[in-house]
């Protein structure tokens, strides 16, 4: 753009220009099916027309013990998800971080693809698989633990109700601890080399290296970790449905948000969708997920120390 | 937006499809189906049948797949570009096209009084006055035995309870066989062959079906309840770890010879036949006393019915009168063994497995499943939590009484039955 045009400062185009492909697009496929859910949830199909109910369907959710005892045992469950990916994904993937990092470690390319290969995987593929490794009838985990003596240890896991979301829980830990090893892999690489060696100049070195120097200097990426697994675990679905099937047996004990709001939305054999109610639930989930962001974004980031180098 | 352009395709897909048959001068009627796996039996041996016999009627079959049938079938009708004939969903699926005019009344149809009431039942308004799809078959359930494995034990083939328990108690003690393959992972065995399998014996089928849906009856009620009981008791009989069998691991274990007794559905008869190798048998649900009056769960699976846009009605009329006639029955039942035809004239069927299973229909009185008509519109979905408690009863999480209670309470909080 020529100078001389900039004292009149005319509308400049080119920023709505340049912008135009990314609002468009994210308007469409995010922001519209968003609003049109949101909506969805508003309304109720009575006599086969749409009808504007108010928060109705949402006193049904929480107010029909049909509806509500699904939804607290669906969140529950949720929780649960979550707290055994921030206990046993993110550690894990932080201390293979570390250990890939190290300088003294040979094929530490290999076990880095080898661990991450399984995130590339298809949830279909991973269900099916575990589901095959833990059949008491020809998987290989009750064989394996017979050559070691534990085959008394061996339960059917899947079909248990007191043990089935925690084993589906740990096979996604499995599938996705490639992610946090990634992102911490990185951050431990880009902490500049003056910054170990003036550690290492005042004695600290090996595992108190790891705590005082570097653990602070990553906490920043393990808190967007954090965040990306609460979102990933509370829009979770497939790994359920590929193991358990949409009723999440058994007796729903592996029933998390996502496969409550399958059956309401899609319906299931005999039930027959309700669209209005399963927009309700997924309104909930937004919600659900927009606080737990909200809490991250406003009081742990901006307390998160950065540090300039 | 996105249905618009569904419309668009499938219109732009029918023109295209009846521009190629537009040199016939013939009739063409077009059929919808979910039923793919029956292409190579329709285009081999049905329709050159019925064509032989009608000429001047050609007929296509025109299936789309399974999980898309519902949808798309809705979206064509809404179009105007469905086919002349629709193959029925049983009950409320169809019910829902026939009130909404999609669907015609079949009622008066030349052929339909080959069919019993419980034939009909499915396809049929609430009272019963109008029937709009012709029945075409159903699934029997009872129980497949290896009988290799019987002789070998020297076991009979169970008539009573007693003798059904006898027979799994020899099996159990002998320890070659797995006594009964079942999981409960899947939660619909549970239900399927178990809870419905043997649960027409119990609350006499029609009878207590019936009375379920008119509310003189309760899922708590005794006859409801001692189905459960017998669950209960079956847990002892099934393989390691069945909590975690699934429905495919139950095939197998059958098939591969490790297990004695399934409880089956007759579709499992054309995979079954393929890949066992051993000699099979089946035997109904066993019933109190030799000599009661057994019943056996028949239930409606398919049927087909007459858009009533067609502009070729009456060509279409002459078809559903034929898929009525034993004519019919007799071909598809053969092609299809274990999807037996539900015309009231026997049928013959060249598959053994076959023959045992519908020779019970003279013998037994049928029914169908319990929670299909009606009982399943609400709120909690009956169909689904008969799933879910009846694999928690043989899981033991819940009592039969509990299961029994938890299902009744799901069903008072939206059914109220017409006094």
């Amino acid at each position: 753009m020529a100078a001389d045009i900039r004292p009149k400062r005319p509308f400049r185009w080119h920023i709505a220009i340049f912008l135009a492909p990314a609002v468009l697009v994210y308007t469409a496929i995010m922001i519209l099916p968003l609003a049109g859910t949101l909506q969805l949830s508003l309304f109720r199909n009575i006599e086969q027309h749409q009808v504007f109910v108010g928060l109705d369907n949402f006193r049904t959710l929480f107010g029909d013990p049909n509806w509500s005892v699904n939804f607290w045992n669906a969140l529950r469950n949720n929780v649960w998800f979550f707290i055994i990916h921030m206990l046993v994904q993110n550690p894990i993937g932080v201390m293979l971080a570390a250990l890939l990092s190290s300088p003294r470690l040979r094929f530490a390319a290999f076990y880095r693809t080898a661990i991450f290969v399984p995130t590339i995987l298809s949830f279909v593929i991973v269900g099916f698989a575990w589901k095959l490794i833990l059949s008491p009838l020809w998987g290989v985990a009750p064989h394996m633990m017979d050559l070691v003596g534990l085959k008394s240890l061996f339960t059917p896991w899947l079909g248990k109700e007191e043990y089935a979301l925690t084993a589906l829980s740990l096979i996604s830990v499995w599938q996705f601890v490639g992610i946090p090893m990634m992102l911490i892999y990185a951050a431990l690489l880009s902490i500049p080399d003056e910054v170990i060696e003036a550690a290492e100049c005042d004695g600290i070195t090996g595992l108190s290296q790891f705590w005082k120097i570097k653990l602070p200097l990553i906490l920043p990426s393990i808190g967007i970790i954090s965040i990306l697994t609460f979102v990933g675990n509370f829009n979770a679905f497939d790994l359920i449905y590929t193991a358990q099937g949409a009723l999440a047996g058994p007796n729903y004990s592996t029933d998390i948000l996502g496969t409550f709001l399958y059956r309401a939305f899609f319906g299931f054999q005999l039930q027959v969708g309700d669209p209005n109610m399963g927009a309700a639930i997924a309104t909930m989930m937004f919600l659900i997920i927009l606080g737990g962001v909200c809490v991250y974004l406003f009081l742990v980031q901006t307390r998160l120390r950065r540090y300039q180098f | 937006m996105t249905t618009k352009l569904l419309t668009a395709l499938l219109l732009g897909t029918s023109i295209l499809g009846s521009a190629g048959l537009a040199h016939a001068e013939d009739v063409t009627l077009n059929i919808e189906s979910w039923r793919g796996d029956d292409l190579a039996i329709w285009k081999d041996k049905l329709i050159p049948a019925f064509e032989a016999k009608n000429p001047g009627i050609k007929v296509v079959f025109a299936p789309s797949a399974p999980t898309e049938y519902d949808a798309a079938l809705g979206a064509k009708l809404a179009a105007g570009s469905a086919g002349d004939l629709i193959t029925c969903r049983p009950f409320d699926k169809s019910l829902e096209l026939y009130k909404k005019g999609n669907l015609a009344d079949l009622s008066a149809l030349p052929g339909m009084e080959n069919f019993s009431p419980v034939a009909k039942s499915a396809w049929q308004t609430d009272d019963g006055k109008a029937s709009f799809c012709v029945p075409m078959a159903s699934v029997i359930h009872g129980f497949i035995y290896n009988k290799d494995a019987f002789d070998k034990l020297g076991i009979k083939v169970p008539t009573t309870r007693d003798e059904f328990f006898a027979a799994l108690d020899k099996i159990k003690a002998d320890g070659t066989y797995i006594p009964m393959a079942m999981g409960t992972k899947d939660l619909w065995e549970a239900a399927t062959m178990g809870y419905q399998n043997i649960g027409p014996n119990y609350w006499k089928g029609e009878d207590g079906r019936a009375a379920l849906i008119k509310g003189t009856q309760k899922l708590t009620d005794k006859d409801w309840v001692a189905p459960y009981e017998e669950l209960a008791k079956w847990k002892p009989y099934l393989g390691d770890g069945f909590e975690a069998q699934t429905y495919p691991d139950s095939q197998n274990l059958f098939t591969l010879g490790r297990a004695a007794i399934y409880p089956a559905g007759s579709w499992e008869i054309g995979l079954f036949n393929t890949q066992a190798q051993f000699k099979m048998g089946a035997f109904p649900p066993p019933v109190e006393k030799a000599g009661d009056t057994c019943y056996i769960s028949d239930h409606t699976d398919i049927g087909m019915g007459l858009n009533a846009a067609s502009k070729h009605a009456d060509a279409a009329k002459t078809f559903l009168s034929w898929v009525a006639s034993p004519d019919f029955a007799t071909i598809y039942a053969n092609a299809l063994p274990g999807f037996f035809s539900l015309n009231s004239s026997p049928v013959k069927m060249a598959d053994p497995l076959a023959q045992e299973f519908v020779s019970w229909r003279g013998k037994c009185k049928s029914t169908i499943r319990s929670t299909y008509q009606i009982l399943s519109r609400g709120t909690p979905n009956l169909e689904n939590e008969t799933w879910v408690e009846s694999a928690n009863v043989i899981n033991g999480t819940d009592t039969p009484e509990a299961a029994a209670k938890k299902l009744q309470t799901g069903l008072d909080s939206w059914y109220k039955p017409a006094k």
